[in-house]
């Protein structure tokens, strides 16, 4: 029987060419924009380290007191030299890191060879582990070499591939401005994204860091922060090297691994305690506040999805809503046009049930056209893409086979549901009226 | 035109008439605050960053190896001279930050040297002698820094500027009823005399969050010793791509031990301000698409539905015809119908506009909606309707009397 309505459903759609056309380009175009945002959106929302994201975290300890929150800012998003150190030292998580993110110019052997600008971050021992670092050679430094202030390093795969074409080469030297370092590892491609360790620094979304170095020997060769130095509510500093690194000014990203809530419960009162000791010790003079936020926590502190991209497939998804009404009332006049034709086959027997499933079949065959129509409108909408958004979160939703499955889905159900209105009007259709009408 | 009988007649079509008027609603509502939010990009784009943008180009420059402070000062000494030699410069200096840069230093400039009680943020801009003509910006009070005035800050070192020279929106905003010149403000512990004020100058910022101090702005008399510097070269007129081309060769002819970067380390004006607001021109363009492909559904859905009312009442069209009535009145009958729907509709659109506009609000940091553009929304959509609707009504009032007479 299906294939039969089917059939007429074929039939029926055909004979007004302009309508069908109009229906299946409303709901194609609807499905496209909303997909397309939808896939940005799902790229830059997206969860970095799903397995773990529950067991890092970031703790924050503010620094200048009140009286620098008098306008409604927040206390810093990253810590001070000082208390990232005290931190540190403490040890009071399974694993913890300080960051923070730094650039050097590469100075290749080959003298014919320009030097070249290289990003990367100073990190300790436990970075790669906690974070799942992969690795195709080596691997990381350890705790004896954080101590050491030891002059190694971790590159990435692709830095590896332009200076070593690709071979093994740890144990290998690598210029970094004016020291030499050993090489250590080489990471796989690796770049979650976002890219929660330094999202209060970048969007989260550039490109991977090129190298990774023991963080104690990047502050013993004064290497300066490239990312940001919250110095809003210090009162001033010694100049110089050290004179900043004893400031009040905040640039120190860190992050601690808890296994389980009695650990997060005890790290509370780790910070709490701390700052009740810096009370004592007269640094702070102000009820410091102190925050543990984990992993999509502090995500969503730092705004990590541009307000734009949720915008977009807020006013796309509204856009897609305009054309479902549409179609629900294209599909109510091609409906009721065969109201005629439908009392005939009432009045031959047919039951309401099987009205129902002719006229869901034939708004069924819509949804599956407008979800091609979707496809390629899709297609197309990722091509264009770079147009609207960020290149650096552009590149980053591509058209995937779930992606397709869902832009299908989506068209046909939401048709389908579209239709039911009019197919509930068209299978009250009175027979007896239609026959006497003609 | 009678009223009553249309409404008659739309009341056997109460399904039909929601849907078309909750389709107007709806597109109503979208297409405005859509369009509230095109012009509000628009508007951010077309600010003026106060600099002679049309004959500048910035480089980005890193010096390789570590050099020393020392060493920085008289490489940077050199490269500036460099510069000066290329055919078709006009002037250059060296700065930690420039309009639209997205990228630079934020002070608290306050009236006393408590760092917390400062009246406004502002964005640090190094500059020596040569920045005021290089930058074409136009002193609309006191003089220009001296040569012997310009200090040399190093990577940790910190600023305290004897003498600065401020925007004319920061002056205002510092001294709003006096003139600034000679005035000390502070941005660090110790005082700094306004020496000089200019007409505009703004921020590297473009954010939505800074807009409120985007025309603050300082000139500090300081060469940065840090190793990323950026130089502002004003070139001769017509000389911008000539110089553009050259002037990489040239540095790294002078010296090697540097890095400026092949893909975007030298970039014209034009460049720094298409990337500055890439967010907002994109934003532009998919609400601008969005709105004309929902005009162009709703236009389609309007023509359908009444098509395919006109089709069903074709007898009753001929019956009319046949009792005395012209083309003309079945025209405006199906017209006026139309007319009666999308009226609903936008009356129910103007108040989902401003509840969706009052939601981005809250979720978005939007502005209000102006009521001129709920109106102009109203009346593109009336037209929108009579447009859509003229085609199927023409077709109506072209069905002959004779067609009463025919039994399906």
């Amino acid at each position: 029987m299906l294939a039969y309505y089917l059939r007429l459903g074929l039939r029926s759609l055909r004979r007004n060419p302009v309508l069908t056309v109009l229906m299946v380009l409303a709901i194609g175009v609807g499905v496209a924009a909303s997909m397309t945002t939808f896939a940005v959106f799902r790229a830059v929302s997206a969860n970095p380290l799903p397995d773990k994201s529950s067991r890092l975290f970031v703790p924050q300890i503010d620094p200048w007191g009140p009286q620098a929150r008098i306008d409604g800012s927040d206390i810093p998003d990253a810590l001070t030299y000082t208390d990232a150190m005290a931190l540190m030292r403490d040890r009071k998580g399974a694993r913890q890191t300080a960051i923070y993110p730094i650039n050097h110019t590469l100075i290749p052997d080959d003298v014919s060879r320009e030097p070249f600008h290289v990003d990367g971050y100073a990190a300790y021992a436990d970075f790669f582990p906690m974070f799942e670092a992969p690795f195709v050679y080596g691997s990381g430094w350890d705790h004896a070499q954080d101590d050491a202030h030891a002059a190694v390093v971790v590159i990435s795969s692709q830095l590896n591939q332009q200076v070593f074409g690709g071979a093994n080469s740890v144990g290998r030297s690598l210029r970094l401005d004016d020291h030499d370092y050993r090489i250590v590892g080489v990471m796989a491609d690796w770049n979650p994204r976002p890219r929660f360790y330094d999202v209060n620094n970048d969007d989260g979304f550039s490109d991977p860091p090129d190298f990774i170095l023991p963080f104690t020997h990047a502050v013993d060769t004064h290497t300066d922060t490239s990312g940001n130095d919250l110095c809003r509510g210090t009162t001033g500093r010694d100049p110089g090297w050290d004179g900043w690194l004893r400031s009040g000014c905040a640039w120190v990203s860190f992050w601690v691994e808890l296994p389980d809530s009695t650990a997060v419960q005890a790290y509370r009162g780790y910070l709490q305690g701390y700052v009740a000791e810096q009370n004592r010790a007269g640094r702070f003079h102000w009820p410091a506040k102190t925050a543990l936020f984990d992993l999509t926590q502090w995500l969503q502190q730092e705004k990590v999805v541009p307000p734009a991209t949720r915008m977009s497939l807020l006013l796309s998804l509204g856009f897609f809503l305009v054309c479902l009404v549409n179609t629900v009332g294209l599909l109510l006049a091609k409906f009721m046009r065969r109201a005629g034709e439908i009392g005939v086959r009432r009045a031959l027997g047919a039951s309401r049930r099987e009205i129902w499933l002719q006229f869901l079949a034939e708004a069924a065959m819509v949804g599956v056209a407008g979800g091609v129509a979707g496809l390629l409108f899709t297609g197309i909408g990722m091509l264009s893409i770079g147009l609207v958004f960020d290149p650096d979160i552009a590149r980053l939703a591509h058209m995937s086979v779930s992606l397709m499955g869902l832009t299908l889905l989506c068209a046909l159900v939401a048709t389908v549901a579209a239709a039911f209105y009019p197919t509930w009007r068209a299978a009250h259709v009175q027979p007896a009226w239609q026959l006497k009408s003609n | 035109m009678q009223i009553g009988p249309v409404l008659a007649a739309l009341r056997h079509h109460k399904a039909g008439t929601l849907l078309i008027a909750a389709q107007i609603a709806l597109t109503l509502a979208i297409v405005c605050n859509a369009l509230f939010i095109v012009q509000a990009r628009l508007a951010r784009l077309s600010q003026p960053s106060g600099i002679d943008e049309a004959s500048l180009l910035v480089i980005g420059n890193e010096w390789a190896g570590k050099p020393n402070a020392d060493q920085m000062a008289s490489l940077t000494a050199a490269d500036l001279d460099t510069l000066r030699r290329v055919p078709g410069v006009a002037n250059v200096y060296a700065t930690n930050a420039y309009p639209l840069g997205n990228g630079g230093n934020v002070m608290g400039v306050g009236h006393s040297p408590e760092k917390l009680k400062y009246v406004t943020s502002a964005a640090t801009y190094y500059s020596d002698e040569n920045t005021l003509s290089t930058l074409g910006l136009k002193l609309v009070e006191g003089r220009n820094f001296r040569a012997d005035e310009i200090g040399l800050l190093d990577g940790k070192g910190y600023m305290r500027p004897a003498v600065i020279i401020i925007t004319r929106a920061l002056a205002m905003q510092m001294f709003p009823h006096e003139s600034a010149i000679g005035k000390p403000v502070y941005i660090s512990a110790s005082p700094s005399m306004v020496i000089g004020v200019v007409d505009r100058l703004r921020t590297p910022w473009v954010d939505n969050s800074m807009a409120k101090w985007a025309d603050c702005s300082t000139l500090v008399p300081y060469r940065q010793l840090t190793p990323i510097t950026h130089y502002v070269v004003r070139v001769q007129p017509g000389q911008l791509d000539e110089v553009r081309q050259h002037v990489r060769a040239a540095l790294y002819a002078a010296n090697r031990m540097r890095v400026i970067s092949p893909k975007d380390g030298v970039r014209s004006f034009a460049q720094v301000r298409e990337e500055a607001y890439r967010d907002d021109r994109g934003m532009a363009i998919l609400m601008s698409g969005i709105s004309v492909v929902l005009l162009l559904v709703t236009g389609a859905g309007i023509v359908g539905l009444s098509s395919f009312w006109v089709g069903q009442r074709r007898k009753q069209i001929g019956v009319r015809r046949a009792l005395g009535a012209t083309q003309h009145d079945i025209l405006s009958y199906f017209l006026t119908e139309n007319l009666l729907i999308a009226v609903a509709g936008v009356v129910m659109g103007g108040v989902l506009a401003i509840g969706l506009n009052l939601w981005l609000m809250k979720q978005f940091e939007m502005d209000r909606l102006g009521a001129g553009y709920v109106l102009a929304g109203v009346a593109a959509l009336l037209l929108l309707g009579q447009a859509a609707v003229l085609a199927p009504a023409l077709r109506a009032s072209r069905v002959s009397p004779v067609e009463a007479t025919r039994s399906v």
